[in-house]
């Protein structure tokens, strides 16, 4: 009797492993770089701290920041210190206390850490204030609002002092975080595994135990693996793939407007080249926008998985200047305006990097340019080289996208401000600089509106940037998996994440 | 011995000084500045300064070449910027990988390039013949990635017999590792195969035809036991001078395999890291490639000299 009980506990244990086992396995796009928030630099690595380190602020599907391990902030009346009041209860994966002391001591890596890269976005914190021990403050040298869309990223992230400090450069090897997942191991191109946390603060929302990431640069291949069951759900797959996912019911597909933009870069006073290039007359820039069907741009290089635009933001996004609509494509009026410049057929380089996502782009305004006279000469070149070009201003004109941040000013400031390190199109106009300015100081939300709308206006004139479309993230996944959230962020948010 | 021993290994150190010059020149004359490449989606300028300072991009180039060069001296490799970990580390990680990769696709080639080989001399003209032909031509000509994909979509998506891709480790679990390893193994080996058949079947019949094979038949043997032992063992070798040969164009081919399964071995490696400027992961990985180059040779030419008593005098 006594066997045949153990038997039967047996055989209930082994039949209830699956049921708590769970794996969750998801195919990346490219390979994430180092794992310390500090020095991370790629989109794709901020993916995979979703799964481990939590942010002081998060976003919601309307971009809305909403609390994490900040319960609440609160800006003082002149923006110039923003005090948080950090969540009780919440430990860190070594057990170490998450604090207001463990704040102060992360933003001020993020500060201070040789070689970090959030420096920029916190060069506005000029000091950090521990009131209590659970309330910080952030003293501001100047009022900076879209500090709290920064604290949504990677400068939000908090890592474990006691890890940090041991650690030091070597950190990224091992993150110790405050997220719902634990760091196990990673193979060095190959795949990032992590466990799940038992003291997660918010350990109800997590139903995995076990989150593995693969990075599968080929998209075929990445949807190879969704198919024969390796991967439960894949990013970013080619748009091209989306007619056989949606007959195949074994799948389903989110999708979300990006929050970044898919744009051509004219090099407008970046270097000397920008004085021969016959784009270096308004109205040629004009006529050449006016050549490109935005629409067009999306349906046949994106098979319409996108949104046609022509800012910053999406025409979605709250804060998109209704104000200045998207121009209708008009060649008669495109070739009147290069007669009138006295270039009937202009020729200029675009140059391009060899993604397969880039080359259609380049490829499609190419042919609808030409129909408006312009001869277009596409010059492909590996990433990294193409980067490079429009660093140094070898380059006319540039297809370049931008994965985009939460606030508006991540997607405008280093881009379009005099001398910002992303301005490739060496566009100066100190009247855009000091709206920039300004919408960075107010609380306002309308008032800050106002400044956007303004600088709409001006950078429609003047063309430094020619917004097209924003694309869709993409995410396909196994029919079994539901609670996907579909922010603008194109994060993958594991809390709510369930197999059924 | 002595003497012979000296000269060759004097002629080593100026051969990997040569190495070590070509391969630093070579990664400068890649367009694209690497600390920008580094510095990733924000070019914030402070982390440029910094990674230009850390790695003496701002220096006179013999100056980065001497930092280079006495860092491998004391068996410094340098760090991935990327990813933060030590050269020789991901080259310890890496290696086993590619080579069992390599390794196994050996296998797979001799196995079918020598059956195939055998075959189609032995049944010289028939359909087994021309059938043994097709397949190497077939084989010979299909590009790897192409058939990597055809591979992936039968045997994962439609058939679901084997991952798609990715690697496990045998020590992980033997089962998930050939599992993973069988389909780019047998892509890399297949071109290989091909090559190998058309030499065995060369070889094979020109041994068939010879005397003592005639002899052996003669004496009543069978014609199993005439081809397999009698006739295979003669025509192997130089079957076997091209597999080896050929084993430095498997590590080659691995590059793209690897790309397209997704495995991390050597091959990814290196083509990443090009891709992504890690300056330190290229230069370790082409030396630590070329000295073992070197080495195989120096072990070639010791081998050569203890068997071919002609060099002693």
């Amino acid at each position: 009797m006594n066997r045949r009980f153990a038997v039967l506990v047996l055989g209930a244990a082994l039949a209830a492993i699956p049921a708590f086992a769970q794996t969750l396995r998801i195919g990346l796009a490219e390979d994430p770089d180092v794992l310390d928030p500090t020095l991370a630099r790629t989109f794709v690595g901020r993916i995979v701290f979703a799964a481990t380190c939590d942010k002081l602020l998060d976003l919601d599907e309307k971009l809305n920041i909403v609390p994490q391990l900040a319960t609440s902030y609160e800006w003082s009346p002149d923006y110039k210190a923003l005090t948080l009041k950090i969540r009780k209860g919440v430990l860190f994966h070594d057990g170490e206390k998450l604090d207001a002391a463990a704040v102060k001591f992360n933003i001020e890596r993020h500060k201070t850490m040789q070689g970090s890269t959030r420096k920029g976005e916190l060069a506005s914190v000029s000091s950090v204030d521990v009131v209590d021990p659970y309330t910080v403050r952030l003293n501001l040298s100047a009022p900076f609002i879209p500090l709290l869309a920064v604290l949504t990223d990677r400068a939000g992230m908090m890592v474990s002092p006691k890890a940090a400090k041991a650690e030091g450069e070597k950190f990224g090897a091992h993150p110790v975080c405050a997220g719902p997942f634990k760091f196990v191991d990673r193979v060095a191109q190959g795949r990032i595994t992590f466990e799940r946390f038992a003291d997660y603060w918010n350990k109800d929302a997590i139903h995995f135990d076990k989150v593995i990431y693969e990075p599968i640069v080929d998209s075929q291949v990445r949807l190879a693996n969704l198919k024969s069951g390796q991967l439960d759900l894949i990013e970013r797959f080619a748009p091209s793939d989306i007619a056989g996912l949606r007959a195949d019911s074994r799948f389903k597909i989110s999708k979300i407007v990006e929050i970044g933009y898919q744009g051509i870069t004219i090099n407008i006073g970046k270097s000397d080249l920008a004085k021969t290039s016959v784009l270096r007359d308004p109205r040629v820039r004009e006529a050449f926008e006016l050549s490109i069907d935005r629409q067009g741009v999306v349906d046949v290089a994106q098979e319409g998985e996108g949104m046609a635009g022509n800012q910053w933001v999406a025409p979605t996004n709250s804060w998109y200047s209704k104000a200045v609509p998207i121009p209708k494509r008009d060649v008669a009026k495109a070739k009147e305006l290069l007669r009138e410049a006295g270039v009937p057929n202009p020729s200029f380089q675009l140059v391009t990097p060899t993604t397969s996502d880039a080359q259609r782009f380049a490829q499609v305004i190419q042919a609808m340019a030409k129909e408006a006279g312009f001869d277009v000469k596409i010059q492909s070149t590996e990433f990294s080289t193409s980067l490079d070009m429009a660093d140094k201003g070898q380059f006319e004109a540039y297809v370049l996208a931008w994965s985009g941040r939460a606030d508006p000013d991540g997607n405008l400031q280093s881009h379009l401000g005099c001398k910002q390190p992303l301005n490739y199109a060496g566009y100066c106009n100190a009247e855009v600089d000091d709206w920039i300015a300004k919408s960075r100081t107010t609380g306002d939300r309308a008032q800050r509106q106002k400044y956007f709308d303004q600088i709409a206006m001006q950078v429609s004139k003047d063309r430094p940037i020619i917004y097209v479309y924003h694309r869709h993230w993409l995410w396909a996944y196994t029919n079994k998996l539901s609670g996907l959230r579909t922010v603008p962020d194109g994060m993958i948010r594991l809390q709510d994440l369930k197999m059924n | 011995m002595g003497r012979f021993l000296l000269a060759r290994l004097g002629a080593i150190l100026p051969t990997l000084f040569f190495v070590s010059v070509l391969i630093f020149g070579l990664q400068q004359l890649l367009p694209g500045d690497p600390a920008t490449a580094m510095a990733g989606e924000d070019h914030d300028p402070e982390a440029i300064a910094y990674l230009r300072a850390k790695f003496h991009l701002d220096e006179p180039l013999p100056v980065r070449y001497g930092y280079w060069v006495k860092g491998v001296l004391q068996g410094d490799l340098g760090d991935s910027v990327r990813i933060q970990r030590p050269v020789a580390e991901l080259i310890a990680e890496k290696l086993p990988v590619t080579l069992e990769l390599a390794a196994l696709a050996m296998v797979i080639a001799l196995a079918i390039g020598i059956t195939a080989g055998v075959v189609s001399a032995v049944y010289r003209d028939t359909g087994w013949d021309i059938a043994a032909n097709l397949f190497a031509l077939w084989g010979i000509s299909t590009p790897n990635f192409w058939l990597g994909i055809l591979l992936i979509l039968l045997f994962a998506v439609h058939l679901g017999w084997l991952p798609a891709s990715g690697y496990v480790s045998p020590f992980e679990d033997l089962r998930a590792n050939l599992a993973s390893m069988i389909m780019p193994a047998f892509v890399l080996g297949n071109a290989f195969a091909a090559a190998l058949m058309r030499h065995t079947r060369s070889a094979m019949l020109q041994v068939l035809s010879s005397d003592y094979v005639r002899t052996a038949r003669a004496k009543g043997l069978s014609e199993r036991n005439v081809v397999l032992r009698h006739a295979l063992r003669n025509a192997l070798t130089p079957v076997i001078t091209l597999g080896a040969l050929q084993l430095g164009e498997l590590l080659s081919g691995a590059v793209l395999t690897e790309q397209v399964f997704s495995i991390p071995g050597f091959g990814k490696l290196v083509v990443d890291a090009v891709f992504n400027r890690d300056y330190s992961v290229v230069q370790g990985v082409v030396l630590f490639t070329a000295t073992v180059y070197i080495a195989l040779n120096l072990l070639a030419d010791i081998a050569y000299f203890l068997v071919n008593p002609k060099m002693r005098t």
